[in-house]
């Protein structure tokens, strides 16, 4: 039996690996992907500075400490149930079945999707499936794309795709449909993406400012807002244009647009053709939590997080026994964020493990995670503070009541 | 149609590897030794990975990272496998899944 499994080789597993083998526990870690880093691989953006953040040289350091460290890292295993039986953790994989005494689930995001009519025609992927062919394998996902959805994702991707010589044709809002709400919503995506102003460009950073004051103002920025978009390094951020079906026959070959109003409703007669080999869709990041679910572990629904969370502790604690979350299923934030709840995950396990860990040092590793979101260059949700606080407040009432189930 | 990156102006140039050599539906391509089936293939310009097993549509990858099995082919004769996460090697003989039967559809067209 292990002292710790850790589920996903991302930069929250990665970092708690090395901590925790530190300390001198005895760890696994599994992913299933086929090289260590986790989402970190494809990440690649400036830093305010001048310095590139390279997703793949961050990842090679990572797994690079941890061999040093003699870590048995599994690549290409599938986890498909986690059970806790008599105090200890078992981890059904594809291949066998690990036991241990603690388990750190730092499995990461999914992409929500986005339904539009075409959208199973070989040639549409996630934003992040773009990436990631991109930057990790090298391969061009098409000649000429188009990104339905304008958020902080699909943003830093387009700009990554423009660095490799990709054509990104448009970056388009999706058609209003009933689940997608403020995606679609011309007024509420310019409202999102000011907040994320220094990462714009500054043609839209200085409509946004002079226009944002009220919200007469930012109804009359909206509205105001040319239907060809704002150009953002060059390509057309539409806010005044939704995809309303992907066409093609046996594969992509253009996105229908139309104009919408500042609402999101379609003007019809407006409808327009563009060619591109292949579309994007940028739904958004939720938190990976289907392992954590299976525990019985409590979730609660903050949408400043990106959805459904297990609920846990500063220290990254989970209310079941020897279970803890570190990275992106605990919300959505940066890798920054991701490795500095790692490293407090690895302190907390190896204090409920006996070693000699200082109440300061946990503490000051929370208070780390906070000054590490503070500085964040890239941050997905304005209020994620908010998010965390709420958490928190959970979290408290959950205490407080298993005190006095105790009492 | 897609190409390979081979210099980028952060990455760098695209360190040469191991060409390997595998078929899909039958025809003969070329890859690098340990990317994903996925990468190999679209790098040989092929995005149609299988076609739906109920509606015969053509599929690609859509996630590209393992969560979403739209993937799925199979490869040296074992089905459902992830061509975004499984590398490619030496030999492999891949095959695109097509659609099946629906005997008792099709008997319900006629008779129900």
């Amino acid at each position: 039996m292990r002292d710790l499994i850790i589920i996903g080789s991302g930069p929250a597993g990665l970092t708690a690996a090395i901590t925790a083998a530190e300390h001198g526990l005895d760890i696994l870690v599994i992913d299933e992907y086929l090289k260590p880093g986790g989402r970190l691989l494809g990440q690649l953006y400036e830093e305010p500075g001048g310095n590139w953040w390279n997703g793949i040289e961050e990842s090679r350091k990572l797994a690079g400490r941890a061999s040093s460290l003699g870590l048995d890292i599994r690549l290409g295993i599938s986890v498909h149930n986690i059970e806790q039986i008599d105090g200890s953790w078992l981890v059904h994989a594809d291949c066998e079945t690990f036991e241990t005494k603690s388990l750190l689930l730092a499995t990461g995001a999914a992409e929500a999707p986005v339904a539009i009519p075409g959208w199973t025609l070989p040639g549409v992927m996630s934003v992040g499936a773009a990436q990631v062919m991109t930057n990790v394998h090298r391969v061009k996902p098409g000649q000429r794309g188009v990104i339905i959805g304008v958020n902080v994702l699909s943003s830093a991707i387009a700009m990554e795709l423009k660095i490799a010589d990709v054509e990104v044709a448009a970056i388009a809002l999706p058609k209003t449909n009933q689940v997608n709400g403020k995606a679609a919503n011309p007024s509420e995506v310019m409202n999102a993406l000011l907040h994320v102003s220094h990462m714009a460009p500054s043609p839209l950073v200085k409509m946004g400012s002079k226009l944002m004051t009220n919200d007469f103002m930012k109804r009359m920025g909206i509205t105001l807002y040319p239907k060809n978009g704002v150009r953002m390094w060059d390509i057309p951020v539409m806010l005044r244009k939704a995809v309303i079906r992907i066409e093609g026959t046996d594969q992509v070959e253009g996105v229908t647009l139309a104009t919408v109003t500042a609402e999101g409703k379609i003007i019809p007669g407006t409808e327009e053709v563009i060619g591109c080999d292949f579309v994007c869709i940028a739904g958004g990041l939720y938190p990976l939590a289907e392992l954590a679910a299976l525990t019985g572990c409590p979730f609660y629904h903050i949408d400043e997080l990106g959805g459904f969370v297990p609920l846990h502790s500063e220290d990254m604690r989970t209310p079941l026994d020897g279970l803890y979350v570190a990275g992106n299923i605990t919300g959505i934030e940066g890798a920054k964020v991701a490795m500095s709840q790692g490293k407090t995950a690895a302190l907390a396990i190896a204090k409920d493990h006996g070693q000699d860990i200082a109440d300061t040092s946990l503490s000051e590793a929370v208070r780390q995670i906070s000054s590490t979101r503070s500085d964040a260059h890239i941050q997905f949700h304005s209020e994620v503070e908010a998010g965390r606080r709420k958490l928190q407040e959970y979290w408290e009432q959950h205490a407080a009541g298993m005190r006095n189930v105790m009492v | 149609m897609t190409e390979r990156i081979l210099d980028h102006p952060v990455l760098g140039v695209l360190e040469p590897d191991q060409t390997v050599t595998f078929t899909f539906n039958g025809m003969k391509y070329e890859g690098r030794c340990g990317e994903p089936i996925a990468a190999a293939l679209l790098a040989a310009g092929i995005r149609t990975l299988r076609h739906h097993e109920e509606s015969g549509t053509p599929r690609g990858i859509y996630c590209n990272i393992g969560h979403c099995f739209e993937c799925r082919v199979e490869v040296d004769g074992h089905q459902g496998v992830r061509a975004c996460l499984t590398p490619v090697r030496e030999g492999m003989v891949i095959n695109g899944g097509g659609a099946l039967p629906s005997p008792v559809r099709d008997w319900r067209k006629d008779n129900a």
